[in-house]
């Protein structure tokens, strides 16, 4: 079932690839409702329960070998527990609505932009799907690629600076953490038989890891820990690693952006959450303190760039930045909620930065800038749009009832009870004056640029957006409001496969 | 092996790309009218399709592997077909109907294009031929059976000063390795009194191992010769940016490939890491001198080169250090010896696609006449979207990213030289293709992000050579469904190369 999603995606890359310009984008939005139709039929026939890496249930399960070397067995291993499925499921919803925001930006060679749009899809699935430590890794690096064309291709003016800063960037940091994770898998030696990341998991908790070239277990642990963390820092990103971020978002098309906040950024607080936080929950309680210092910076730093910012696209840029310390925050509580919380956070903010990207995205369309000081009152002209921006401010700004709210909620629960990190309550309460800071940015900017009389220097008429551009916003803000009304829907299956993960370290610890 | 054949049948692959080039060299001595560039390309494809289509056969049939009653051995013993020499063959066969069937193309206007595929084919059979030498004289002929035909390769554009050029380097350099090889040879027999490797193996070299030793040290010049390792590299760049681009694909794949098999089976063999021990003579230890300096050295001149053929071939002499891994990790007794060769066998293999395609892809670019530089090569993807999509992966495929098939290739040698204990050669690999990833990614950039100079830069792509499109998208394909499909190629490398020790 899963495999089938993504080939599908994958087919219909190819097949968008080869159709003509006119249709490509139909054609790709079509196709792309297959896997969305698909993952909801997953979701809804969804049981399993426990984490998928420390012997919980997983569904939708396939393993294949693929083959053996050197003693090591590499298959074809996918499968959903709780943490994986809201993030699949997000990606398949996310998907068809990136591509409709495309039609009206991108007017040049449609069927490539399309089909490595679905390509990068289908590569997106297998990353949360995948549980296998190599077919993860091919993934994971197969995104990229994509993402390298999409934007070096399709973006603005600095488009080759972004997407080789991008690509530079990430596989850099792909690298560290390859090297980190196979440093793991060698100290375990002849405990293992495979890459499967449950094995190997288990393995690591049962406390296999031997002496490797005279290096001893903990010291290799450490290594491990700390390659893996900066090599998925950059990926989240977390600062000082972000510098990446606003130069690949400012020049991505709008749609490329609504996937790279959306879905990449997700990469990689969930690997964190998956090969740090699972597998090696000692060192993380061990290195909670400047885990926590560099969330808690992320979230405060983030803020005051984008407060400093003064071109729309760089402003949310900044702002996923500071949410996504919320995310780390979350993870080293290492508590039902902080963890769960976590995990409910990358969906809600994958939904929420979606949105305000592809809604500052259907204006700058209209207006061909997105600087504050360029335009006011564009409430007037274009009321629905800009209406759904303003919902989707509240809800980076945590509107209760809204999913933002219910994410930053169950982070900061968790956060201030949280038993393995000294001084949470300080943390916490340092992390939260963030929010303050992104109701003052996100205040000002949308007073300065939405409301009072309109203002724009055009030599043609600025009206309403076209229907297509305006229908994934209102989609999104109501999949938005959904989630915040409902948190349990995917809460709950979240929850299940984070208590695993919060055992382990009072076990250790 | 099929029963109802004779012995002599095993050496069918190497036969049927001996007759194929007799043949296309018959028609082209007595009926010079009756040769068409197409004919010829058509039949020594075929011929090499054929050879391949044995091969795999006889690999799948399990001819020659430990299973099924061991080698074949023929002619007292001077040739032994196994899964390795198969194996090898795989890779020259290949590599072969891939340049053949570009070269149709490539040579469109060339006054006579027919002794290019026979010389081809001939080059090929040596190559097969030396995959199955069991002895160092079989070793020695054929080694020249490969590389006189490659000489006249590399200068067949004979009006063309720099080809010319080329041929004589390559031939100098060649002529030069040929003799140092042949004089080792000959200090080898002096001290165990046989050519024959098995035996060579049993005799006992007291007193005589420093001749042994000298020897020894002397057939490893032949090789990093073949293999444009250091210190006979330096021929390399010269000979593929010269040569016509479909001899630089055949002889940076093939010819290359050719070379390791003398490594992996005659240093084996002939000198088993237990004599190697006990005479004193480490090869492995000179190897993995030669690996680590040949990878950091390609990698390091191939960033700063401007020509993208020249970086190729400089890429070349790197991925030549990465292969030599598989004769330079070796320890007695260890854990992972077939399977460090088996990595290696597997890496060779899966570049024999990814480079000939890239090699190829040049070729199409002299076709087209765009220049040779980066910086030429911009904006080639808004001409010829397919063919560039094809280099990005044989760049990325080179440079070890998932997902093709070059990063599980490395990746292996890697995981089976840190299983064997050379953790430093793994990491130097590893920072040395990090290293490779800013040059690959510069031709990627080229291709894709830049915009060329002038708009008129592009016109010079008027024309869609369709066999070289064939041949470049089928490399391109390969080195992608080398991926899901590794499987079988490790695992048939790992089991020819552990049958060595």
């Amino acid at each position: 079932m899963l495999e089938a999603l993504m080939a599908v995606a994958f087919a219909g890359a190819l097949t968008v690839f080869l159709a003509p310009d006119e249709w490509a984008g139909r054609l790709a939005f079509a196709l792309s409702l297959i896997p969305f139709v698909g993952s909801l039929s997953l979701w809804s026939g969804f049981e399993a329960g426990g984490n998928a890496l420390l012997g919980g249930e997983v569904a939708y399960a396939t393993q294949i070998e693929w083959l053996e070397v050197g003693g090591r067995s590499v298959s074809w291993f996918v499968g959903l527990d709780g943490i994986s499925l809201p993030l699949f499921v997000l990606t398949t919803f996310l998907v068809p609505l990136a591509i409709l925001s495309a039609w009206t930006p991108v007017d040049t060679r449609q069927s490539q932009f399309y089909g490595l749009m679905l390509f990068m899809e289908a590569n997106l699935l297998g990353v949360f799907a995948a549980l296998d430590f190599f077919l993860w890794f091919v993934f994971w690096e197969a995104v990229l690629v994509p993402m390298y064309f999409l934007i070096g291709i399709w973006g603005g003016p600095r488009r080759k600076y972004a997407a080789i800063k991008f690509f530079v960037y990430t596989n850099a940091a792909s690298l560290l953490m390859f090297i980190g994770f196979m440093s793991l898998v060698f100290a375990l030696g002849d405990s293992v038989s495979s890459f499967a990341l449950p094995e190997i998991a288990q393995a690591v908790a049962a406390g296999d890891l031997g002496t490797w070239f005279g290096i001893p277990p903990n010291t290799v642990a450490l290594f491990a820990f700390v390659a893996m963390f900066l090599g998925f820092a950059v990926k989240v990103p977390i600062v000082p690693f972000h510098t990446w971020l606003p130069d690949a978002h400012v020049q991505a098309p709008t749609p490329v952006s609504v996937l790279l906040a959306g879905v990449l950024l997700k990469m990689g607080t969930y690997a964190l959450l998956r090969f740090n936080f699972t597998m090696l929950p000692e060192q993380a309680s061990a290195l909670a303190v400047p885990i926590a210092v560099v969330a808690v910076v992320s979230v405060i730093y983030g803020a005051m760039l984008a407060l400093a910012q003064k071109d729309l696209k760089r402003i949310v840029a900044y702002s996923s930045v500071s949410s996504m310390g919320y995310v780390i925050l979350g993870l080293i509580a290492f508590t039902e909620y902080g963890v769960g919380g976590a995990t409910f956070q990358m969906v809600a903010h994958g939904l929420i930065s979606g949105l305000m990207f592809m809604a500052v995205g259907v204006i700058y369309n209209t207006t061909h800038t997105r600087m504050v000081g360029d335009m006011a009152g564009m409430a007037d002209r274009m009321p629905v749009t800009v209406g759904i921006l303003v919902a989707g401010a509240f809800g980076y700004m945590g509107l209760p009832l809204m999913a933002g709210f219910a994410g930053e909620f169950f982070i900061f629960v968790g956060s201030l009870s949280a038993p393995a990190l000294p001084y949470a309550p300080v943390f916490t309460a340092l992390a939260m004056f963030g929010i303050v800071i992104v109701a003052g940015y996100l205040l000002s900017a949308m007073q300065s640029t939405l409301f009072g009389p309109f203002e724009l220097e055009t030599d043609y008429e600025v009206g309403p957006a076209a229907f297509h551009d305006v229908a994934p916003l209102a989609v999104l803000l109501v999949a938005i409001i959904v989630l915040g009304v409902a948190p349990d829907i995917f809460f709950e299956m979240i929850r299940d496969a984070a208590v695993p993960v919060v055992e382990g370290v009072t076990i250790n610890g | 092996m099929v029963e109802t054949l004779p012995q002599v049948a095993a050496l069918l692959p190497a036969l049927v790309l001996a007759a194929t080039g007799l043949a296309l060299l018959l028609v082209d001595t007595i009926s010079p009218d009756a040769r068409s560039n197409t004919s010829m390309a058509i039949v020594s494809a075929l011929g090499a399709l054929g050879s391949l289509s044995v091969t795999v056969w006889f690999v799948a049939s399990g001819t020659g592997s430990v299973d099924t009653g061991g080698a074949v051995t023929l002619f007292a013993d001077a040739i032994k077909v196994d899964t390795l020499a198969l194996f090898f063959i795989a890779i020259f066969a290949s590599v072969t109907a891939l340049v053949v069937v570009a070269a149709h193309d490539y040579f469109h206007d060339h006054d006579n294009p027919a002794a290019f595929y026979s010389l081809t084919l001939f080059a090929a059979t040596g190559m097969s031929l030396l995959a199955v030498a069991n002895s160092l004289a079989v070793v020695f002929v054929a080694l020249e059976m490969v590389s006189l035909p490659s000489y006249v390769l590399v200068a067949y554009l004979k009006q063309d000063r720099g080809s010319v050029e080329a041929g004589l380097k390559y031939f100098l350099v060649g002529a030069l390795s040929s003799a140092v090889f042949l004089f080792g040879i000959s200090l080898v027999y002096a001290a165990t009194g046989s050519l024959i490797l098995a035996d060579i193996a049993s005799t006992s070299v007291e007193g005589l191992a420093g001749v042994l030793g000298v020897g020894v040290v002397m057939m490893i010049g032949g090789v990093a010769f073949k293999t444009a390792s250091v210190p006979f590299h330096f021929w390399a760049p010269e000979a593929y940016e010269g040569a016509p681009a479909p001899v630089s694909a055949f002889l940076s794949s093939a010819s290359k490939a050719a070379g390791f098999v003398v490594a992996f089976r005659v240093f084996t063999e002939a000198f088993p890491l237990r004599m190697a021990v006990s005479a004193n003579v480490d090869w492995m230890l000179a190897f993995a001198v030669l690996a680590a300096v040949t990878m950091t050295l390609g990698n390091f001149a191939a960033a700063v080169q401007e020509e993208v053929k020249r970086m190729l071939a400089y890429s070349s002499i790197g991925h030549a250090g990465y292969a030599l891994i598989g004769v330079a990790a070796l320890t007695l007794d260890g854990p992972a010896n077939g399977t460090v060769m088996g990595a290696a066998m597997a890496h060779l293999l899966v570049y024999g696609f990814m480079n000939t395609g890239a090699f190829l892809f040049v070729a199409m670019a002299e076709r087209w006449g765009v220049g040779r530089t980066f910086a030429d090569y911009a904006g080639l993807w808004r001409r010829a979207p397919v063919a560039s999509v094809a280099m990005a992966v044989f760049m990325f495929s080179l440079a070890g990213l998932p997902p093709f098939a070059g990063f599980f290739s490395k990746y292996f040698l890697f995981q089976a030289a840190i299983d064997n204990g050379f953790l430093w050669l793994a990491a130097l690999g590893a920072v040395n293709s990090v290293v490779s990833l800013y040059y690959y990614s510069r031709v990627v950039k080229a291709l894709f992000l830049d915009d060329p100079e002038m708009s008129s830069a592009l016109d010079a792509v008027d024309v869609r050579p369709t066999a070289l499109y064939a041949a470049v998208v089928f490399a391109a394909v390969a080195t992608m469904l080398l991926l899901p499909g590794f499987g079988p190629v490790i695992e048939t490398a790992e089991a020819a190369a552990s049958a060595l020790f």
